[in-house]
């Protein structure tokens, strides 16, 4: 019986996000779409993170600063503009990203999203986000500037970006542009994109 | 444009809303010149199926004319086209297994967590069939916008077939082809299948097509059990026959081959099982009345197999899982995969192989796809199936 347990290490090898003893509102939050195109593509856009204007919702502006930097807009709460810092802290080209708020942001926060290889499904991008901790003033904040809880968001933000690199649009169901901007807000994604 | 939508319960009506427009790249506007009622639509009218919301325009199954086109559609304007009614990127994984009413990218972001929550999964979008699926505007109207409009619409290059003869290739057909397919027939077996309805017409047809040597269809409408008999099936009415011992006795005591479910989580009839199921469904302690599946199950001989085109949307309660289990049973069913049977389907309707308009009943205005509902819930002997054609007037109000 001794024996045996050598072999099992203390935690299995499911993925974080699927731990039983993590509280719902955690400051860690983990989410994967397959999308199919290859990693290096995907890596690509990710990498110019001026693309993700497009498919991430609560996201108004990104800006390049240089190479590694980017500058953050989110619209906050009461029409007030949160922004910060993003810089990329480690990168494997077709691989991995990691990246970090600079010093001193209003809302710090930190990443890594991977790019794996799947074959001909094309690549696993799973994202890493790690933030705050809620509860407090910032987290409160946090909560706001998802618009809803931050796992939800995540994994329609990483979907859209599936939509937009398999089929180059993002999916729509409204009729027409009035009813487009009731359901997905004025901010809307086809706005962004013109 | 006039529409017809959907307000509640049995609240069908024909309203004036904005017209459609181009919103995205690879979108195309069809004016409609044909659309059907489905029995699918049915069940939103009778509330079945949940996420549905007033006002919502309705209709999955329809043809028309291209009037506008996006950038990226590859269609041209003036061309006649049968739209299939899951709506399907043709580049996800999904869609390059050709498992189309699978695609992932049809159904907005928004709108993936409710399927994800209810069934595991986000659905595919869906043309006029509720939130869960998109919440698409659907075709009982005069203008439509399809999108992914270079994928999904097949073109009829032959003004000389009338819509009428291509329309049901949106659904119907490739559902009743789909199904028999996933019977799997041999040759020389004994098919039964439950409902007929125009799923199930058209499902006794291909199964004869696919080999069956012998096709038993069950209802309890005289005039539906009359058009598969045209088909060459033996026909069985619930009202007068036990359905397990009479396909006991008609396969010598081995049962069917195969059974299709062409009915879904509707069933009629004044089983025992029926009836406590309809005093769950409507005191929500279950979402579905799964009679016909478990009959299936039951009948079908050991090592068969069960094919179950019927929509079912939630949860039922008695699913014979032990019969099924001891008796080696496979079941396959689904949304159908309506892109991949579109040209095979429409050769086979060119060539005369396949008799496609034979259920057509009535042909009505749109203004009268209200009273189209009503007949069709209500009358569903004669109203076999209903064509509504936008550009024709209503009869009823000369
Ligand atoms: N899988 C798909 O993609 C797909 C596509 C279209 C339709 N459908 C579904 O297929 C089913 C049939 O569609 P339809 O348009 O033919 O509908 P329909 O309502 O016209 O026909 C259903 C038939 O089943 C019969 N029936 C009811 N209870 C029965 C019972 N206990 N035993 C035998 N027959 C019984 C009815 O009398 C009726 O004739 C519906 O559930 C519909 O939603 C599925
Ligand atoms: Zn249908
Ligand atoms: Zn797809």
């Amino acid at each position: 019986m001794g024996q045996q347990e050598q072999f099992m290490p203390e935690r299995d090898d499911a993925p974080v996000t699927a731990a039983k003893d993590l509280d719902s509102d955690r400051a860690l939050l983990a989410e994967a779409v397959t999308i199919n195109r290859d990693p290096d593509d995907v890596y690509a856009f990710w990498r110019d993170p001026t693309n993700l204007v497009q498919v991430m919702e609560n996201v108004a502006a990104i800006e390049r600063i240089d190479d590694r930097r980017s500058r953050w807009t989110v619209k906050g709460p009461g029409g007030k503009d949160v922004c910060w810092v993003s810089v990329i802290t480690h990168d494997v080209p077709g691989e991995e990203l990691t990246w970090q708020s600079e010093e001193g942001a209003q809302v710090a926060n930190s990443g890594k999203v991977e790019f794996r290889d799947a074959g001909p499904r094309g690549t696993v991008v799973r994202a890493v986000i790690a933030y705050d901790p809620p509860g407090g003033a910032i987290g409160q904040l946090i909560a706001k500037l998802f618009q809803r809880e931050p796992r939800i968001q995540t994994r329609r933000d990483l979907h859209r970006l599936k939509q937009f690199l398999e089929t180059g649009e993002l999916a729509t169901s409204a009729r027409n542009r009035r009813i487009h901007e009731e359901r997905y807000g004025d901010e809307s994604q086809a706005e962004k994109q013109a | 444009m006039k529409a017809i939508t959907w307000h509640g319960k049995h609240d069908v009506r024909l309203d004036s809303v904005d017209d459609p427009e181009i919103l995205n790249p690879r979108d195309a506007i069809i004016r409609v010149t044909s659309t059907a009622i489905c029995g699918s639509d049915l069940h939103l009218y009778d509330g079945y199926v949940p996420t549905m919301e007033k006002g919502d325009v309705l209709g999955h199954e329809f043809m028309g004319e291209v009037v506008e086109i996006g950038p990226k559609s590859t269609l041209k304007v003036g061309q006649r086209v049968v739209v299939p009614f899951p709506i399907a990127c043709g580049s996800c994984y999904h869609c390059s297994k050709q498992q189309y009413s699978g695609c992932e990218n049809a159904n907005p972001a928004d709108t993936q967590d409710i399927g994800r929550e209810g069934m595991g999964m986000p659905m595919s979008g869906i043309f006029g069939y509720s939130h869960m699926t998109g919440g698409y505007s659907g075709g009982q109207a005069e203008y439509v916008r399809v999108p992914f409009s270079d994928f999904g619409p097949l073109v009829i290059p032959d003004d000389s077939i009338e819509d009428d003869k291509v329309l049901f290739l949106s659904d119907i057909l490739p559902t009743g082809w789909m199904a028999a397919e996933n019977a799997e027939i041999e040759p020389g077996d004994t098919v039964a299948v439950w409902g007929c309805g125009p799923v199930g017409l058209f499902a006794v047809q291909s199964a004869f097509l696919m080999g069956a040597e012998r096709v038993i269809a069950i209802d309890h409408f005289p005039h539906r059990l009359a058009l598969a008999k045209q088909f060459g099936a033996e026909v069985l009415n619930y009202e007068q026959s036990k359905i397990y011992e009479a396909l006991w006795d008609m396969t010598g005591g081995i049962g069917p081959d195969a059974t299709i479910d062409c009915v879904g989580l509707e069933s009629h009839g004044a089983f025992a099982d029926n009836i406590w199921d309809q005093i769950k469904v409507s005191t929500f302690m279950a979402t579905d009345r799964p009679h016909v599946i478990r009959q299936a199950i039951m009948a079908t001989r050991k090592g068969g197999r069960v094919s179950m085109p019927g929509v079912y949307a939630g949860f039922v309660d008695k699913f014979p899982l032990g019969a099924f289990m001891e008796k080696g049973l496979t079941l396959k069913t689904g949304q159908t995969h309506v892109h991949k049977y579109l040209r095979p389907l429409y050769t086979a309707i060119a060539e005369g192989k396949i008799d496609s308009t034979f259920l057509i009943s009535h042909r009505m205005g749109l203004d009268e796809g209200p009273e189209g509902y009503k007949h069709f819930k209500e009358e569903q002997d004669t109203y076999t199936k209903i064509v509504l054609k936008p550009g024709m007037a209503a009869t009823t109000a000369a």
